[in-house]
Parts: structure tokens; sequence; C-alpha cells
């Protein structure tokens, strides 16, 4: 909210207080801001009169000007329409900062120019906020302005806006008088209340109106009614402080509902009183009814928008806007004001729906019953005043509000035990004074009275943090809670998720963290997923449904770093996937992806290509570490968008607790490795604790065994014949050695194994191993059909 | 006879002193004591001697085989020393030459903050709790003392799955989560890192998922000093001891007093720069006392209970304090970014 300290002025004295240190000072008491500005930051600016003004003699735009600037006379050269002699005019002088830029010495067409006379838009008001008059000419002064004289001082322009960003709760500070109370409580300082006392003609607005409410959802609604108003421009103090708010000045009467607005945080709403006819019903709107507001769009209403009507239909959206038919124009007469106090969760959904508007939002934050009879008033006041409208005495009123101080009881110690403070009654006192609130202190207890413009302070913790952050939250002594040691701790599941990131990484891997959020065709890769949970509301195309898998996103990393000439990629990620199913799960997955050299020295022709076996050592590797070396097996598969040659399940002992393998060509061109495991299914393994084993005291012996094979073999099939054979002996097989081609015929294979033999009881003999190794060659000879290669 | 045998002690023992290589040396142990060798032939003369005599020259002879023997050992262990030197000499590397490449492995930056984070508050003897991202209503806002239609929830503009599901858009719903399911309404330390998400268009400074930790410290006589005591430890260990912090009132609807932090500016220690907009204080995390009907809607009795509530967002912390100016960088994953952040830091040590 835009504050301007000439308007704030009015209500509360601010004299001698910098604007800056005092937009500071709120913002101790707990009120953001986000700029300091002047309304019109153009400076070198003086009030010049035009001595002499001759047109250019090859021109039939520019006039050469003899101006009179108080010290001194310039010529200046100016192509402004309306420029005349005997102009008082505002002048910038040579040097002087403009938002267009710095005025130079110059010379026009021939002629010398010092300066230059200004139109408004010149100065840096915004052109939504001027006439026609301002924009296309120079302003022209009135005729008492005095030569050499400050201009923006002389039209009241030499003003500074703060522009606040209050909290939501805040709803008293919508209004000058809010923040005049702020102030005061932040300075110590009273509250000016604006004159609103006139005199009323005897006719009263109850001959004239009758007011029928229809819904509970208005709680309050007054009318006053002012005849005979004459439609002009509003003086220059009302449209400065409208536009030093940001409201675009219209005429006197539409001016002064937005002014009181401002003033007292009430929205007012003007109606002709010609065009509304002589009854006010307030009502909900039927489903399908429809107005034409003020913006001229047709809008179709629901049961939930309140209405202002007549007996002919709808003639205002309560609280949001104006309907068009009882618009007030350069023609009207006769004035009806409203100022009510509407439902504010009605206003809300209908203010959604059409416009979020400056009345809108102050009905949706509450307004106080203690203002709308004032503000009404003041209205009449100014109509009166600068629209010469007579006013109608009583007020149509319906009021169901109550006007009565809210009591609240706190104790100083509860006070003191939640600021952790040690204030006094005195303090305590002197705070909620300074505040304009009542209190009174017995035995340990306030009772405080909080006037009803205070629609956030209701239960003894509002007054806690009233009295501390008036009194000053930079007193708080920071001390260390007293409370019982005690370890704290991770989950299961995060500490499994730190171990396996700590693992990754020691491996190689770089840790990523990508959106949830996913696209549609990203969702279809890797999984055939029905349950998967889509957004209502969704932003873009590319973020709309909860991921299932993890390797989506990793796979749109890939392609980034791909594209930013990344050559080795090698990433993971730890994070939930989301299923719609079981009333909308959430599971925990890690996911790797690997892609490039994973070891490499080039000169050493040492360069290690990330393959399928480089991954599978890698979850070995993982797997391994969380305890379940000899419990892990793989099962080759064909899942979807994976290489079907080169993809396979993750075991722990029965239970598929992931996958991993080469992606399929057709979703990346290039070999990239991925794996993703399920943590949840991980967690529920049994892992048994570390138990030493005695190592061996006798000397193990070694075998080696070259097999030729069928190609489609595997390996895991031959692993196993030698390993029933070998027994308890056989402490270790390791494949050494895969070879296909020349001296092997075209479908088959060789394979060899380095077999260890160990006892922990006694020294293996050599014959002893051989019988063994025999036995071996001969079983898998007879199951396998394969033979010892030549 | 004497004499002879010690002239060819001598011409041994100066051979050997010339001698260069241990194959020259094996020789030369076999010319004067192998047992054709010089030395030995003396021993056939030994028969002609005298006893007396043959103890003598005895004596001599063995002196003499010791004396080559010993001079033959020097000469021997030189001799490998040199082999081994030239060997070892010959082995030189080019010690400037690259090394092995290992891949380097790194957490993400958010990663390092929330760790930091957790590892604090449990020294502090807080649990790290954790709840569903997929969120109820009730918890994100009615339990938080945000009523349906309460005006705050439009700062909070949320992703909706169903009418009454949400990705949340705030840890907070984990406090909720915690008192809720705390059956004996017990003390309470907690501390919440979680995703979070909330529609807002992706830019510099917006993402519309992001991180925050949430900590939550329920008990008896819990007051805002100890919040500002806890936060003010918080601070220091994230951004350094010589960092203050203030408390400025602010408006939350599940804290009453609710107020914002702020941190003195570690860039221009508070003299006003671009990072803190010239005020000296950057804004760091919001908290408050936990208000009084969310301790009630989640059965604890605040005439009984206080406590205190905290929320910051981690990418801020990871922008302050890593100097990063667009949150983009953390979900986009360029590996360059990342690998920035793969080591430990100074302040880590201390």
């Amino acid at each position: 909210m835009k504050v301007s300290r000439k308007f704030l002025n009015d209500y509360v004295d601010i004299d001698g207080i910098s604007t800056r240190e005092l937009a500071d000072k709120l913002v101790s008491v707990g009120n953001e801001y986000d700029s300091v500005d002047k309304l019109i930051p153009a400076t070198g600016l003086v009030i010049g009169e035009v001595l002499k003004c001759e047109m250019h003699p090859e021109s039939d735009k520019l006039h050469i000007c003899e101006v009179d600037l108080g010290d001194e006379k310039v010529q200046i050269v100016c192509g402004a329409p309306n420029m005349r002699q005997g102009l008082k005019v505002i002048v910038a002088k040579v040097g002087a900062n403009l938002p267009g830029g710095v005025i130079k010495k110059a010379k026009l067409a021939g002629y010398e120019s010092n300066g230059m006379c200004c139109a408004l838009s010149e100065l840096g008001i915004a052109h939504k906020f001027l006439r026609k008059e301002d924009i296309e000419g120079i302003y022209e002064l009135p005729s008492d302005a005095p030569v050499g004289g400050d201009p923006l001082k002389y039209l009241g322009l030499d003003d500074e806006v703060i522009d606040f960003d209050f909290t939501s709760n805040r709803a008293d500070m919508l209004s000058m008088l809010g923040i005049a109370y702020e102030v005061g409580a932040a300075y110590d300082k009273e509250v000016k209340y604006p004159s609103n006392e006139v005199n009323e003609i005897t006719e009263s607005i109850n001959d004239n109106y009758i007011l029928d409410i229809q819904t509970d959802k208005c709680f309050a609604y007054l009318g006053k009614l002012i005849k005979n108003v004459s439609i002009k421009e509003s003086p220059e103090f009302i449209r400065n402080r409208l536009i030093a708010s940001g409201i675009r000045p219209i005429n006197n009467v539409v001016d002064i509902s937005n002014y009181v607005m401002l003033e007292y945080g009430t929205p007012l709403h003007f109606f002709d009183a010609d065009k509304l006819g002589n009854k006010v019903i307030v009502r909900q709107a039927l489903d399908g009814e429809e107005i034409v507001t003020l913006d001229g769009e047709k809008r179709t209403l629901e049961e939930t928008d309140i209405v202002i009507a007549n007996d002919l239909g709808p003639v205002a959206l309560a609280g949001v806007m104006g309907g068009l038919d009882t618009e007030v124009t350069k023609d009207t007469k006769n004035i009806f004001v409203e100022c009510a106090i509407f439902d504010a969760a009605s206003v809300r959904i209908t203010s959604k729906k059409i416009l979020r508007s400056e009345a809108s939002s102050r009905f949706e934050k509450g307004i106080d019953p203690n203002r709308i009879f004032e503000s009404l008033k003041r209205a009449a006041y100014l109509l009166n005043k600068y629209a010469g409208g007579s006013v109608l005495s009583d007020v149509l009123t319906f009021d169901t509000t109550s006007k009565e101080d809210k009591e609240i009881k706190v104790t100083l110690d509860k006070i003191n035990s939640v600021l952790g403070m040690n204030l006094s009654v005195s303090d305590v006192i002197d705070t909620l004074e300074r505040l304009k609130f009542k209190v009174s202190y017995n035995d340990g207890l306030f009772t405080v009275l909080v006037p009803t413009r205070r629609l956030d302070v209701n239960i003894r913790e509002d007054i806690i943090e009233e009295v501390g952050r008036i009194y000053g939250y930079d007193k708080i002594v920071a001390t260390l809670p007293s409370a019982k040691i005690k370890r704290g701790s991770r989950g299961k599941k995060q500490e499994m998720v730190k171990i396996l990131r700590n693992e990754l990484t020691a491996l190689g891997l770089n840790q990523v963290i990508t959106y949830s959020l996913i696209s549609d065709r990203q969702s279809e890769l890797f999984n055939n997923d029905n349950n998967k949970v889509y957004l209502l509301n969704p932003m873009s195309e590319d973020r709309k449904v909860l991921r299932t898998t993890l390797l989506p996103s990793l796979l749109e990393v890939f392609e980034y770093n791909l594209a930013h000439n990344v050559k080795n990629i090698n990433i993971f990620e730890t994070g939930e996937v989301y299923f719609k199913e079981d009333n909308f799960t959430e599971k925990t997955r890690v996911a790797g992806l690997m892609y490039g050299e994973y070891l490499s020295n080039l000169w050493q022709g040492i360069k290690v290509n990330v393959d399928f076996y480089t991954v599978k050592g890698i979850i070995n590797n993982l797997l391994g570490f969380l305890g379940f070396g000899r419990r892990i097996s793989y099962r080759k598969a064909k899942l979807k968008d994976m290489h079907p040659g080169r993809c396979a399940e993750i075991l722990i002992g029965r239970d598929v607790v992931g996958f991993f393998g080469e992606v399929h060509p057709n979703i990346s061109k290039k070999p990239v490795y991925v794996f993703e495991l399920d943590v949840d299914m991980i967690l529920d393994e049994k892992v048994k604790n570390i138990k030493f084993k005695e190592l061996s005291k006798y000397p193990s012996i070694t075998k080696d065994l070259a097999f030729v094979c069928d190609k489609k073999l595997s390996s895991l099939e031959i692993e196993e014949v030698i390993k029933k054979v070998g027994g308890r002996l056989l402490t270790s097989i390791e494949v050494f050695d895969l070879y296909e081609g020349e001296g092997i015929q075209d479908n088959e294979k060789s394979i060899a194994y380095s077999l260890t033999f160990m006892s922990n009881d006694r020294t293996l003999s050599d014959d002893e191993v051989n019988g063994i190794v025999d036995k071996i060659v001969d079983e898998c000879k007879n199951k396998l059909h394969i033979d010892l290669r030549k | 006879m004497n004499d002879e045998l010690l002239k060819i002690k001598e011409e041994a023992i100066s051979k050997i002193d010339k001698a260069s290589s241990l194959k020259d040396l094996s020789e030369l142990r076999l010319e004067y004591l192998g047992k054709k060798g010089k030395v030995s032939l003396f021993t056939k003369n030994m028969s002609t001697l005298s006893n007396e005599e043959k103890k003598e020259f005895g004596k001599a002879l063995n002196d003499a085989k010791v004396s080559i023997n010993d001079a033959l050992e020097e000469a021997i262990l030189k001799a490998k020393e040199k082999e081994l030197n030239e060997k070892l000499e010959k082995e030189t590397l080019d010690i400037t030459l690259p090394g092995l490449k290992v891949n380097k492995g790194g957490f993400h930056p958010l990663t390092k903050v929330i760790d930091e984070v957790e590892e604090l508050f449990i020294s502090m003897g807080f649990d790290v709790a954790s709840g569903p991202e997929i969120e109820e209503e009730l918890y994100n806002f009615e339990k938080l003392n945000l009523p349906k239609n309460h005006p705050a929830r439009d700062n909070q503009d949320s992703f909706y799955i169903t009418s009454e599901r949400l990705m949340r858009t705030q840890t907070s719903p984990v406090q909720a989560r915690t008192m809720d399911a705390n059956e004996e309404k017990t003390e309470i330390r907690v501390i919440c890192p979680g995703k979070t998400y909330r529609r807002d268009d992706d830019d510099a400074t917006h993402s519309h998922q992001f991180t925050q930790i949430e900590g939550l410290m329920v008990g008896y006589d819990i007051s805002l000093a100890n919040l500002k005591g806890v936060l003010e430890v918080f601070v220091k260990r994230m951004f350094g001891d010589d960092r203050e912090i203030r408390l400025r009132p602010n408006y939350f609807p599940f804290t009453e007093p609710s107020l914002e932090i702020d941190v003195s500016c570690s860039k221009c220690n508070g003299k006003g720069c671009n990072i803190c907009k010239n005020t000296g204080w950057v804004e760091i995390l919001g908290a408050g006392m936990v208000h009084p009907n969310v301790l009630r809607g989640c059965g604890y009795d605040p005439d009984k209970y206080t406590g205190f509530a905290f929320g910051v967002g981690a990418e801020r912390i990871a922008m302050l304090k890593y100097g990063i100016s667009d949150i983009r960088s953390f979900y986009t994953n360029d590996l360059r970014f990342l690998e920035e952040f793969n080591r430990v830091e100074g302040e880590v040590l201390k």
C-alpha cells in the first residue's frame, strides 16, 4: 500500500521525522516496505514567468521565449502549443534531473535554450494519473504562483511515498487512520480525526428510501443521500493524494469515495440515486442472474454472490464492483452513499472470480464496525464542501455489528513467560496505552479493552505480541531453553537414505535434485503405471504429473549436461515417487544414471568406459555395503524402454528390489546406463550385525579352469555347478577370462574360472584338490554338456 | 712364506678395491679364496712346517682369509647398493604427468545445507521428522489455523490433487502431524526438512518446487527468548560466529507472536550493500510461538504448553552461504555447478 507522507501527516504529526526514518521505525514494529520515494523525483525545478513569447521565424511550432526565473532571465525554446506570453510555468533549469534525462544548455533550430518548460508528464507522474492537457501541453500555473519559487511545493506535489507491504492480518493498516495509530504507538503520539460534521437539510433519507436486507451475509448497511452535487474536478490536494496513493483521479464525487476509503479503510459505493430508485435490497444473487458491471462486462452470477438490488434486479456486486446502470456520471445530480459490512468469505469468493479491487481486499480482511458511520458522515461532509451537495438528514440503517471493545485478560506472568522477558506492570500498561488500548491491572491480571479497529487482536497471545513488538523484540535477551538432555536422531529411512547417498558419492556419483512434477511424455518413460497422480491445476504441460520413477528426471539432467559438453555424467538421486493407489502413497527410491568414462588416465592407456558391468559393480558395492553380500542376485529382465538384452532385475534373496541396465536406443542414442532401487523394500530386508570369523591358518590352493560352451549358457549356470561340487572347501570363484573368436566355434565362447580352495582345519593336499577339480569337470560335462578348452 | 702371503693379501685387497661389479668380485673370491685360489694353495705348504711354524702360519693364513673376505663382503655391499641406485635412477618417473582420473562424487548443495542443519539440531536433542508431500488440507491449512477462505491462503497458491488434497505448500504440516502423533502429549523437539510446492512461475528468485526446513519445540515454559537463543546458535553455525540476528514482528497464522529473523549481512557487515538492499540485514527465516489454536487442535493444552516454531528455505541459506544468485541452478543440475560443491569447507573443521 502506497502511503503519502502529506496525507498521513493529516492524522498524526510526523513533522521532524524523515520519511525513511518513519518507514524503518514501522519495520521495527512489524510493517515491511518495498520502497521510499519522492512522489516526483525531478530536481532543479523553478516557477517561471514567460515575459516574451515569439514564434521561431522558420518553424510553426517552436516559440522563442524569455522567462523570468526570479534571480535571472533566460531564453528558452519551447514547442508546447499552449505556450504564450504572461504564463506562469514550471521550468526545469539547466542541470535539472528529469526522468527523461538531464537538462543541458542547447541550441534548438539555431536559438540558444537554457532550460525546459515542463508538462506534468515530464516530471515523472505516470500518464494514467494525468489529464489529457497535462500530457499534451506545458502545465499552466495559477497567476498567483511566486516566480522563482518551488513549483512542487506550490502545487503540493513535494510529497514522499512509502510503499508498504502490510501483513495480511492487519486490515486496520489499509487506512490512513490505522497507520496513524501504528505511528502513534511507535512514537507515542496522538491520532487526529478528520472533520465530518456538516449541516444537514431537514429532508430525511428515510423519506426517500426503503432498505430491505434479505441475506445474513450482510452485517451492516448504511445509506446517506446527498442531493444536487455538481460534478467537476477535485481540488488539487485530493488529486495529489490519490495519485500518491496510486489511484487515478476521476472527478470530485468518485475521488471523494476513494479518498474516504483511504482515510477510514471503509469502502464506499456511490450510486446515482435517480437511477437506483427508492428501494435498496441486499440479497444473495439468483443462480444465472446477470449484471453489467462498471467495466462494461456482463457477469453471470451464482448464489454465493451477494448483490445490492432494486426491484428491477441487481445494481451492484456487494463489496466487489458497482453496476454500470447506476454508475455516477457527469450528469449525476443526487448520490446515494453506501457504507456496509459484508461477509468477508463471500466477498472473497466473488472477488476471486471477478476482480480483486481496493474495496474487495478491504472487505475480505474486515471492516471496523465503528468506522462505517463516521466515514459515511465524512463522505457527506466532503460532498457538501467540494461538490456543493445538500446532505439529507438521517442515515438509512441496518446494523447488527457490535461496537464494544473486546475484553481480553492476561497475566503479567504469562506475558513474561511467553516473551522470556522481565517486564514490569507499568512497562505493559505504557506499551498498551501507546496502542490506545484501555488497560487496567488488578492482582497480577491485566484487563485489556481492544478497540474494534484491531480486528486481528482477539486472544491473550495477540496482546502478548502487541506488548512485545511495541516494547521491542530487540530488548529480548537470547537464552537457550532448559530441556532434558536427549539424543536427537534421524528416522530409519532417513538414515538409510543418508547411507545410500554417502556410499554413492564415494563411488564417484554426483547427487542431483530434480522436480517431482514432470510432463505427460516423461511420465510414460520406464513404466506402464496407470495410477499416476495428476495435478488439478497445473501451470504448464511440462509440470503436470507426479513422477512414478526418478529415471525420466535423470534422463533430463543427462540431456542437459550432454548439450552443455559435459563428457562424463555419473549422477544419482534419492527422492519420492507418487502413486494414486492406496489413498495416495509415496515411495522412496534411489536411482542412478551413468555415462562416459568411469576411470581414466589416457596417456597410460587406462580407460574404463561405463558399461553394463560397471553399473553392476556399483550396485554390488552399494548393496554389499548395506550388508546383503551373498544375498544379492540378478535376473535377466525385459523392461519398458530398456535394452532388451542388457537389463536385469536386482534381487535380495527372493525380493526384486530394483533393476538396472542400458537405456533402449530408441530413448537415448548414447549408451546410457541406469539403475533404480526401492528404498522401502531394502529397508524391509534384514541385515545381520557384524560377527568376526577367525581367519584360516592354512594355505590356499588355486586352480584355473577354462570351459568352452554355447554362447547362450550363462556364467551363473556354470558357477552353480562348480559351487555345488566344490562344497565348503571352495572359497571363491572368479571369472578371469572370456574369449570368443579364432579357435572357438562361432556359437561358442571360452570362459575361464579361477577357483580357490582352503580348509579351516588342515593343509589341503594337491591330490585332494585335483580330485575335486576332476569331479567339477565331470559334473559340468554331465549337467551342462560342456568341456574344458583344449 | 709369510711375506708372500702378506703380498697376496695386499694384492687381493687392492684388486677388490678396484673391482667395479658384483661379477668381478665373485671372480676375485674364486681367485683368492676358492678351493684352488691363491690363498688356499698356501695350505698345501703347511705340511713342510714345524708345529710351531704351523701354528704361526695358520694364524697368518686365517688372518689373510678373514681380511680378504671382509674386504669382499664390504665391496659386495657397496656394489649392490650402487647397482640398486643405478636401477632406481633408471626407474625415475616424471611426477608431473597426470594421475588416474577417479570420479569425484558429491552432495547436492541443498543436501549439504540440510545435513548441516540436521546435525546441528540433532546435537541439541531434536529428532528429524518427515511427512507426506501430497498433503491433506487439514494438515497443510486447517490445523495450522488457516481455515477455508482465510486471506493468508492467497500467499500460498497451491497445486491441488483433489479438492481436499494438495502438494504441501510448506513443511509446517509436519508440525501438526508430529503433535497429533504424540499420544502422551509430551515434550517435542523436531526438525523437518522437505520438498514443498507452490504455484509460482520459475524465475531467478522463485521456484515451483523448493525446500523448507521446519523446526518445532514444544514444552513447558518455552519462550521467545529461547527461540532467539536457538536461532542465534543456528545462524552462527551456518553463517559464522560474527553474525548477529534481529527479530522483526511479522504475521503467520500458525504462530503468535510471529516474527521474521534477519541476519546481519555477511558481505558488508551491516554497512549496506546490494545483497542486503542497503539495510545491513538479510531476511533469513520466519518463526514464532506456536499459536494456541494449533496447540489445542493437536491436543496440547495451551495453558500448560508453549512452543516455538520456525521455517527456513534451504535454497535461501545455500544462496546466501555460497553466493548463488539464481534459484533455478539447484534444479538444473549442471554438473559443472554441482562439482563446485564437492569438497569440505574450512569452517566444518573448526
